[in-house]
């Protein structure tokens, strides 16, 4: 279990220095299964972003990338990977012992997270002189529509096309639908360990999830990621069958919506442990779970998974799928981080934690911080927020 | 003199403030230092010279509670509480019924909401950012070379008071030193600087019913007390000592975990 992660690595530097397979960049929530099934090894850009701001370097990097003309207020996962790139630096070298980031053959993106994927992986399309495709989504949609998923299937098969000659090979559909059933099963089976939050006590934290999702972002659509989280789900009920929870003495649950501070998550685990408090459901570990990809036609099933996800949809949608969680996972209050260069993964900027408040009774607390911008947060004011929050769950408590 | 004491400290990143009470929540002693570097010793300087006005002792302090910035530093608290807590429990106790207190501190403001009961309902600090605190005011004091304590008089005798427009303590300064350029009167720049104070603190968030405003820098400018009144449009309350908010909250805190423990 342990190895996969730093396997995957090795075999993405080895494809690059050899150039055995051809490498392709993706998108967190891009058409991975497209390229997996064309041959490529897929390598994730945000995945190294989150390594930067784990690492609490980021600051040195973002200020490089502004040296370019990036602003700060932009996307800090991009800037702190750009600005590392520029400088000749990775996270994969201490962890993983590439030398570099492995050079791309294509770089895709989806703008259904945002616009700053795109503009991301320009960067290094102009700089590696590599193509640069896209599926183009729409955002802010309150159902995905037949019309949506017909347009957007077309782009798919489109991509196919343009990567074909890219890959070498041509798309071979029933290797594609192998692949998307392979992410189906992987995505089912993470979608059952993050079920298990629902358990008193949570066998699992956000800390924990977050280190787990590692293989359903950068691993799904190969078996060894299925095989991961049967791995994962047996551990996680031993540990509910002896009545093991992710902190010690789980008195108050909590729902993060929005980004993990990356270079804070440890000691943000630690400040609502130390209070008896765990964080047992979120959006962002959530968002991993594609059930479209269920649909019997692979380009349809590909267009409806990376088209209804939560960070595409409108308010309403939002607001829906909140309420739902946090009654499925009984949570006791709700903590939004609202990460201060990505708005896209920041929701409560147009009313909705006190909406959420209104139909639910739950508390809630703003966070103001960073995903990976430690200078934009402030540790200090986040502990005492998070502790008042959970002062007023205790007191309100019979 | 003789009875149980309760003591409440409040460490906050300018002043630490610590509080005597007893049994029937009295206040017994009041005690404020600049809070320093060394909060594990500015602590315990507090509480003596606390004890020292009483002239009782340590012992006597059946439970006490620190909050603040400062408050894992404070080592003979028995328990901690958050601020927003404190101010809260100590306003209700001060000002009983449903009410939104504002706190105004060094370095950043709350709110916090209360129902009939007392219980919080809800609570928001300000973005970290410097404006509307006082640090901001500390600034403008610092830039115009004007001691700190003569702010709220300068401000009183204002007739016109400029409004500044931007949000930035260091776009404030230099909005600042162009009003000067321009000829405005000293007082009415600070009166400006108490308004933009004023204004970003009643923008955090809706204010119902009955507004009790606490914290230190309202305690050494009562000319916020009247801005905040006129801005809002209804009088606004300041119990008295309001920079001592907090510690009382933590002295009442300490009782009621003494109660419970029984
Ligand atoms: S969704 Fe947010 S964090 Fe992710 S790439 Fe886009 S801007 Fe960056």
């Amino acid at each position: 279990m342990q190895s996969l992660i730093p396997d995957y690595y090795k075999e993405l530097g080895e494809a690059a220095r050899s150039g055995c397979r051809k490498v392709a960049w993706c998108s967190s929530v891009g058409p991975v299964e497209l390229l997996r099934s064309l041959g490529f090894a897929v390598y994730f850009p945000e995945n190294h972003g989150a390594m930067l701001g784990a690492s609490r370097r980021a600051a040195d990097f973002i200020s490089a990338a502004s040296a370019l003309g990036l602003s700060p207020d932009i996307c800090s996962y991009m800037t702190s990977d750009i600005g590392a790139f520029v400088q000749g630096k990775t996270a994969l070298t201490s962890a993983y012992g590439l030398a570099s980031v492995p050079r791309p053959d294509v770089l895709v993106y989806n703008t259904n997270q945002c616009r700053d994927v795109q503009d991301w992986f320009s960067f290094y399309s102009r700089h590696f002189e590599a193509p640069l495709l896209g599926i183009e989504s729409p955002r802010g949609m309150v159902d995905v529509t037949s019309a949506h998923l017909r347009a957007l299937g077309q782009q798919y098969q489109n991509l196919a096309s343009q990567l074909e000659p890219i890959a070498g090979q041509s798309l071979d559909i029933d290797r594609l639908r192998e692949v998307v059933a392979s992410s189906l099963r992987c995505t089912t089976l993470w979608q059952e360990a993050l079920r298990r939050g629902a358990l008193r006590p949570s066998p699992l934290s956000f800390l924990d999830a977050t280190v787990h999702m590692g293989p359903a972002v950068m691993l799904r659509g190969d078996p060894r990621a299925e095989r991961y989280y049967e791995q994962l789900l047996q551990e996680l009920d031993r540990r509910a069958q002896g009545g093991k929870g992710a902190i010690a003495d789980e008195r108050i649950r909590l729902y993060w919506e929005g980004m993990p501070v990356w270079g804070k998550q440890a000691e943000l685990t630690e400040v609502l442990a130390a209070q008896g408090a765990c964080v047992v459901a979120s959006t962002y570990c959530h968002s991993f779970v594609f059930e479209g990809l269920s649909h019997p036609d692979p380009f349809e099933g590909m267009a409806l998974a990376y088209s209804e996800l939560f960070i595409a949809r409108a308010e309403a949608y939002k607001e829906r799928y909140l309420r739902t969680m946090a009654q499925e996972y009984g949570v006791d209050a709700i903590v939004f981080h609202d990460a201060r260069t990505c708005p896209n993964n920041s929701n409560n900027r147009y009313g909705l934690p006190q909406r959420l408040r209104a139909q639910l009774g739950l508390p809630f607390v703003v966070i103001q911080g960073d995903l990976n911008d430690l200078r934009l947060f402030s540790e200090e004011q986040a502990r005492t927020q998070l502790e008042a929050l959970l002062e007023q769950v205790e007191a309100g408590r019979p | 003199m003789s009875g149980a004491l309760y003591c409440g400290v409040d460490i906050g990143a300018s002043a630490a403030k610590l509080v005597l009470i007893d049994e029937s929540s009295a206040v017994l002693a009041r005690v404020v230092e600049s809070s320093g570097v060394d909060y594990a010793g500015i602590a315990q300087s507090c509480l003596e010279r606390a004890l020292g006005q009483l002239g009782r002792h340590a012992d006597e302090i059946v439970w006490c509670v620190a909050t603040g910035y400062g408050r894992n530093n404070v080592e003979f608290a028995k328990s901690r509480a958050t601020e927003i807590l404190c101010h809260g429990k100590a306003c209700h106790h001060l000002v009983p019924g449903a009410i939104t207190v504002v706190d105004i501190g060094g370095q950043d403001n709350k709110i916090i909401r209360l129902d009939e009961q007392g219980r919080q309902l809800e609570f928001k600090m300000n973005r970290k950012c410097a404006a509307g605190t006082g640090a901001f005011l500390e600034e403008i004091a610092l830039r115009l070379r004007v001691p700190l304590e003569q702010l709220d008089a300068l401000a009183q005798s204002s007739t016109q008071p400029v409004r500044l427009g931007s949000f930035c303590t260091v776009f404030a300064k230099t909005e600042i030193l162009s009003h000067l350029r321009q000829g405005v009167a000293l007082p009415d720049v600070i009166a400006g600087a108490f308004e933009s104070v004023a204004s970003r603190v009643l923008e955090m968030d809706a204010l119902p019913g009955q507004v009790v405003v606490t914290g230190g820098v309202v305690a050494h400018n009562p000319v916020l007390e009247k801005l905040l009144s006129r801005t809002l449009g209804r009088s606004v309350i300041v119990p008295p000592y309001p920079q001592f908010t907090g510690a009382l909250g933590a002295a009442l805190c300490a009782l009621e975990s003494s109660r419970k423990t029984l």
